[in-house]
């Protein structure tokens, strides 16, 4: 692909907009279905605020109403309740032919009778742009997306990855505050999907524009995002950079959702200062920062990433969280061994072990083995 | 032996329609251009003698049923385009899950036979009938007032007579547009005019069009409405030929009509497919 232009880069650049007024925001945000005399709630009070600029991801399994509130932000839902606010104008009730964003659909929805130039122009043509600006301009953005000598195409004469691209310039090309991405690399596969990936990320630095990405991908969400919210059930669950999201999920959803998680939950024994020890069986004690609310006798819920945990037969010292239990599978990956570990209660633990030194192992299916962790490593879950 | 199968199927599979088109479409159109060709009278009997005059006479005899054959398709054509659109419109964008019901419904009358529902307008349209018979006690149109025997009624039977065919390529047509295109027009500023110009109405297109060939071509060579519904002055060139063959019994006569007929209607729709077959007609809508 080529590197975008001097004047490209500027010619794509938005209106100066404050900084401190969000490029979107949802306040409060409902949307009701009825279906089959049923009153579904899709999104059950959403409230978020998207940062000028920003590569921003909704994330979560299908049904979590993350499409439903992208297409809330671009018009084509109206909301039950709630205001949507573009660069802190009330657009709630404007409709999207109106709206300052543009959509990249998630079966890219190009104009099937139209070659790429026109798919391309159509934007520019509606708003009247002259001629010579929308040649400019379109040449400029099929640039960008690596398709000049391709214009006379029709959609159906090209490949996934070419469709994608012409959706995407067909929506840059106007230079929206905001580009809203719904799964966009969904129908393609994976090596595709991985390249694209990287260069959406390189076209968004490059336009600087905010761009929305809607996704059920974690992996492309972590990749990808400056921030991510995480959504389930019509609710926000957690709303963080990606690094918190992994590291410190903040609730059961998003740990289980993101990455391989060990949940487990015990009853705290003894809380001093802020730290908590819970006793699952006899020989385990595990220590986990608290924030105060928690006293003894409380059942909590906590998790802890399976590569943060060290198995070992010998029992190991230190003021470590430890835990006692069989192993019952392992699984060789290459890079690292999977462990599976089933504790005295039945609760079973994933440990992943780096094939950092030699390729033994440091057990087998029916040891008896010691798990152990940083307490840092491991969270309460709400 | 599989090759051999493999490659004998396609021509296997096509043989029961071939063999269909053969015997009852080829084997009368050489037969009419035998007759078209020939002279005599039925009494003592006919020979092939190149005589071109049946076609010379017969243009010249009947070029206005020609002229006006033509102008009763096209204007009847014009009004399904018309009546069809929005009807094919709002089953596809509206019907919602009732669809098929809606579809159902605007074939219902066409269970009935071609000649009884044209019979069935004519009572309706009757000069006492039960349109004009109350407005004429009502006086709100003269008592000569009449609406059978003018062209008219021949144009309105031959439009609803074949309204299906023109409605259900339309109606496809749209079926197969996917919402989200629609969506991503509006999402690039087209409001619901420029939505519909830009692109539900090129996107028709392909239905229009082989809703144009399915109707212009049946009503323009049709005998039945204006036999029923028209006046003397009504006279399409379908009735022509059917005097000629079953009156008079002037075959050469009637089978070069039918030819005339039959080489105008292809000229016609080849013209019409180099115009609006091709995707030029696509490249105008996207500007």
């Amino acid at each position: 692909m080529t590197e975008i232009q001097a004047g490209a880069g500027a010619a794509v650049e938005a209106a100066p907009v404050s900084q401190d007024v969000p490029a979107i925001e949802l306040d409060n945000v409902v949307k009701e279905y009825v279906s089959h005399g049923e009153v579904v709630r899709a999104v059950k009070g959403v409230s978020l605020a998207i940062t000028e600029g920003e590569f921003f991801s909704l994330l979560g399994p299908s049904g979590c109403g993350k499409t439903t509130s992208m297409r809330m932000i671009a018009g084509f839902e109206d909301p039950t309740g709630g205001v949507v606010r573009l660069h802190g104008e009330d657009v709630t009730s404007v409709p999207p032919n109106k709206r300052d964003v543009n959509m990249v659909f998630q079966s890219y929805a190009l104009f099937p009778h139209m070659n790429v130039w026109d798919n391309v122009a159509f934007g520019l043509r509606r708003r009247k742009v002259p001629d010579a600006e929308i040649r400019r301009r379109v040449g400029e953005i099929l640039e960008v997306v690596d398709l000049v000598g391709r214009e006379k195409r029709r959609p159906k004469e090209m490949s996934g990855g070419q469709q994608q691209r012409v959706a995407l310039a067909r929506a840059l090309v106007n230079r929206p505050r905001a580009l809203l991405l719904d799964e966009p690399l969904g129908a393609l596969d994976l090596k595709l999907r991985q390249a694209m990936q990287i260069e959406l990320k390189r076209i968004q630095r490059e336009v600087g524009i905010t761009f929305v990405y809607v996704t059920h991908d974690q992996g492309e969400a972590l990749t990808m995002s400056d921030r991510i919210a995480v959504m389930n059930d019509g609710l926000v669950e957690q709303l963080a950079e990606p690094r918190e999201i992994y590291e410190r999920p903040s609730t059961k959803f998003v740990a289980g959702f993101i990455g391989t998680s060990n949940l487990l939950s015990g009853a705290v024994q003894t809380v001093s200062g802020d730290t908590a020890v819970l006793a699952l069986g006899p020989s385990d004690r595990i220590v986990i920062p608290v924030d105060g609310t928690v006293s003894a006798g409380d059942t909590v819920d906590l998790t802890v990433r399976p590569e943060k945990i060290t198995i070992t037969k010998e029992q190991p010292a230190g003021d470590l969280s430890v835990v006692r239990g069989t192993v019952s599978e392992v699984v060789y990956l290459g890079t690292y061994n999977s462990y599976l570990v089933v504790l005295a209660d039945g609760a079973e633990i994933t440990v992943f072990e780096q094939n950092a030194h030699d390729s033994t192992i440091t057990a087998e299916r029916g040891d008896t083995v010691w798990l152990s962790w940083q307490p840092r490593h491991s969270y309460e879950l709400r | 032996m599989n090759r051999l199968r493999a490659a004998l199927t396609p021509y296997a599979l096509i043989f029961p329609g071939g063999l269909w088109l053969a015997i009852f479409f080829v084997v009368p159109t050489i037969v009419m251009l035998s007759l078209s060709l020939q002279s005599g009278d039925v009494v003592n009997g006919f020979a092939f003698t190149f005589n071109w005059h049946s076609y010379v006479d017969g243009i010249a005899n009947f070029h206005d049923q020609i002229i006006r054959s033509v102008l009763y398709g096209l204007a009847a054509t014009v009004i399904q385009i018309i009546v069809g659109f929005p009807v094919a419109y709002w089953i596809a964008f509206r019907g919602g899950s009732r669809k098929s019901v809606y579809l159902f419904l605007l074939l219902l009358p066409f269970l009935v036979s071609f000649v009884l529902r044209t019979i069935s307008w004519q009572f309706f349209l009757s000069d006492n009938g039960l349109l004009l018979g109350p407005l004429k006690s009502a006086g709100l149109v003269p008592q000569d007032f009449h609406i059978l025997a003018t062209s008219v009624a021949v144009i309105g039977g031959l439009a609803y007579n074949f309204l299906p065919f023109m409605v259900l390529p339309i109606y496809v047509a749209l079926e197969r547009i996917d919402p989200r295109v629609l969506e991503a027009a509006q999402d690039l500023y087209a409001g619901r005019t420029q939505t519909f110009l830009r692109v539900v109405l090129p996107l028709s297109m392909p239905g229009v069009f082989a809703g144009v060939l399915m109707t212009f071509v049946p009503a323009t060579s049709d005998y039945v409405n204006a036999s029923v519904l028209g006046g003397t002055g009504n006279t399409m060139i379908g009735n022509v030929i059917q005097n000629q063959f079953l009156v008079n019994q002037d075959y050469p006569t009637a089978s070069a009509l039918s030819f005339t007929l039959m080489a105008l209607l292809l000229v016609g729709i080849f013209v019409y497919a180099r115009a609006l077959g091709t995707d030029d007609v696509l490249e105008v809508a996207a500007r």
